[in-house]
C-alpha cells in the first residue's frame, strides 16, 4: 500500500519506492542507504513522534518528519 | 632461540606467530622521511581511530576532526623497513554530499595521491558501508578494504567472505578485530603488496552507458588534462563538474586545481623513485 514514511507506526516495514526530495539532501539520503527498492522499518519514536528513528541497512537512522514525509513507500502488510 | 644475550627491542618475536604484526614499528606522530603514504578512509563509528592507533602507537583519542582547525591527523609507522606516512580522514558516508569534512576526504584522495589508500567498513553494516567504498574506487583502485569489528559481527551471526569480497571488488578486502589488534599483519601485508605493485589494480567501476554523457566525460577530462596536467583522475573530475559539484567548480574558476596537485601529502624521502602513475 502506497505512503509515506512518516506514515508508518513502530515496527512496521516498507519498501521505498521515490524518493520527493532534491539536491543536496536527496544524495544525503541516499549516501545513507535509502534508495527506491530499500526495505525499512520504522523502530520508535521520540516521546513527541518527531523524530523516528528507522532501521535500514543494519543501521538505526533518525529522520525527521518532514523529511521522512518525502520519502514514499509501499508499505508491506501483515 | 639465540643463547647470546639481546637488546630489549630483538626481532625475535618476529618469527613468533602469536605476535602480531611483529615487523611493524610505531613511529608515533613522526612520519618523517616516509616512503609511502597511505589514506586512512571510512565511515564513522567504525573504528577507523583504531586502526590509526594500532599502526602509529598513538593513543589519543583522534575523534571526527573538524574541517578548519586540524585537517587531518598523521602519523607514522615502518614496517619491513619502509616508512610509511598515514593519514586519517575525517570519517564520511560519502565523497559526494557537500560537507566540509568530505571535501577534506575526497581533495586528499583526488590529488593528495596517496600510494594505497584503506577504507574501514564495519562488518555488521557491510551493505551500507560498501557505499564509500565504491565512490573511492571511482577515484583510485590502490584500495585495501579493512573489514573491522568481525568480532562483533560472528556475536551478530554474521561472517564475511573476504574471498569473494575482494573478487567483486577487485581489491584486497581484509578481516580485523582492530581493538584487539587481530588483523593488524594481514592489513600491512595488503598495504605493502597495493603500494608497491606497478601495476593498477581492476578495481570495480560502476559503469554508465549513457554515450552523450561519455563523449562529455571525455572531452572534459582531455581538457582537464591539458589545464591541469598530473590530474589523477580527470573521469572523475569530469563528471563531478558535470554533476555540478560546487567545491570542484569553485577549485577550478579560482585555479586552485593545479595547486591541489601539487602534493599536498608533503615531500618524501627522496631516495625513493616515483611511483609509477597508477
Amino acid at each position: 500500500m502506497n505512503t509515506t514514511l512518516d506514515r508508518l507506526s513502530p515496527g512496521e516495514t516498507a519498501t521505498v519506492t521515490a524518493l520527493d526530495v532534491e539536491g543536496p539532501q536527496r544524495r544525503r539520503l541516499m549516501d545513507l542507504g535509502i534508495l527506491p527498492g530499500t526495505r525499512i522499518r520504522a523502530d520508535r519514536s521520540s516521546p513527541l513522534g518527531d523524530p523516528t528513528a528507522y532501521l535500514v541497512r543494519g543501521s538505526l537512522l533518525v529522520l525527521r518528519r518532514n523529511h521522512a514525509g518525502r520519502i514514499h513507500v509501499d508499505r508491506h502488510q501483515g | 632461540m639465540s643463547t647470546t644475550p639481546s637488546p630489549p627491542t630483538t626481532n625475535a618475536c618476529g618469527t613468533c606467530a602469536l605476535n602480531n604484526a611483529a615487523n611493524l614499528r610505531r613511529l608515533g606522530v613522526d612520519p618523517s622521511g616516509h616512503d609511502l603514504v597511505v589514506a586512512l578512509a571510512g565511515n564513522p563509528n567504525t573504528g577507523k581511530s583504531t586502526v590509526f592507533n594500532a599502526l602509529t602507537g598513538l593513543r589519543q583519542h583522534v575523534g571526527n576532526w573538524a574541517g578548519k582547525t586540524v585537517d587531518r591527523a598523521e602519523g607514522g609507522f615502518e614496517y619491513h623497513e619502509r616508512r610509511y606516512k598515514l593519514v586519517d580522514l575525517p570519517g564520511t558516508y560519502s565523497l559526494l554530499s557537500t560537507s566540509e569534512d568530505e571535501d577534506i576526504a575526497r581533495d586528499f584522495l583526488v590529488f593528495g595521491r596517496p600510494d594505497v589508500t584503506a577504507v574501514v567498513v564495519d562488518a555488521t553494516r557491510l551493505e551500507r558501508d560498501l557505499n564509500l567504498v565504491l565512490q573511492i574506487l571511482q577515484i583510485t583502485t590502490r584500495v585495501v578494504v579493512a573489514v573491522n569489528l568481525v568480532d562483533e559481527a560472528r556475536r551478530h551471526g554474521i561472517t564475511v567472505d573476504f574471498r569473494h569480497l575482494s573478487r567483486e571488488l577487485g581489491v584486497p578486502a581484509v578481516g580485523m578485530a582492530a581493538r584487539r589488534g587481530t588483523g593488524i599483519e594481514d592489513l600491512l601485508d595488503a598495504l605493502e603488496r597495493v603500494a608497491l605493485s606497478p601495476d593498477s589494480f581492476d578495481g570495480r567501476r560502476v559503469v554508465h552507458r549513457n554515450r552523450r554523457l561519455e563523449r562529455a566525460v571525455s572531452h572534459l577530462a582531455e581538457r582537464i588534462t591539458q589545464h591541469v596536467p598530473g590530474v589523477t583522475n580527470p573521469r572523475w573530475v569530469a563528471l563531478r563538474l558535470l554533476e555540478g559539484d560546487p567545491a570542484l567548480e569553485r577549485a577550478v574558476a579560482e585555479g586552485r586545481l593545479r595547486d591541489l596537485v601539487a602534493d599536498p601529502a608533503g615531500p618524501r624521502s627522496e631516495t625513493v623513485p616515483e611511483e609509477p602513475d597508477a
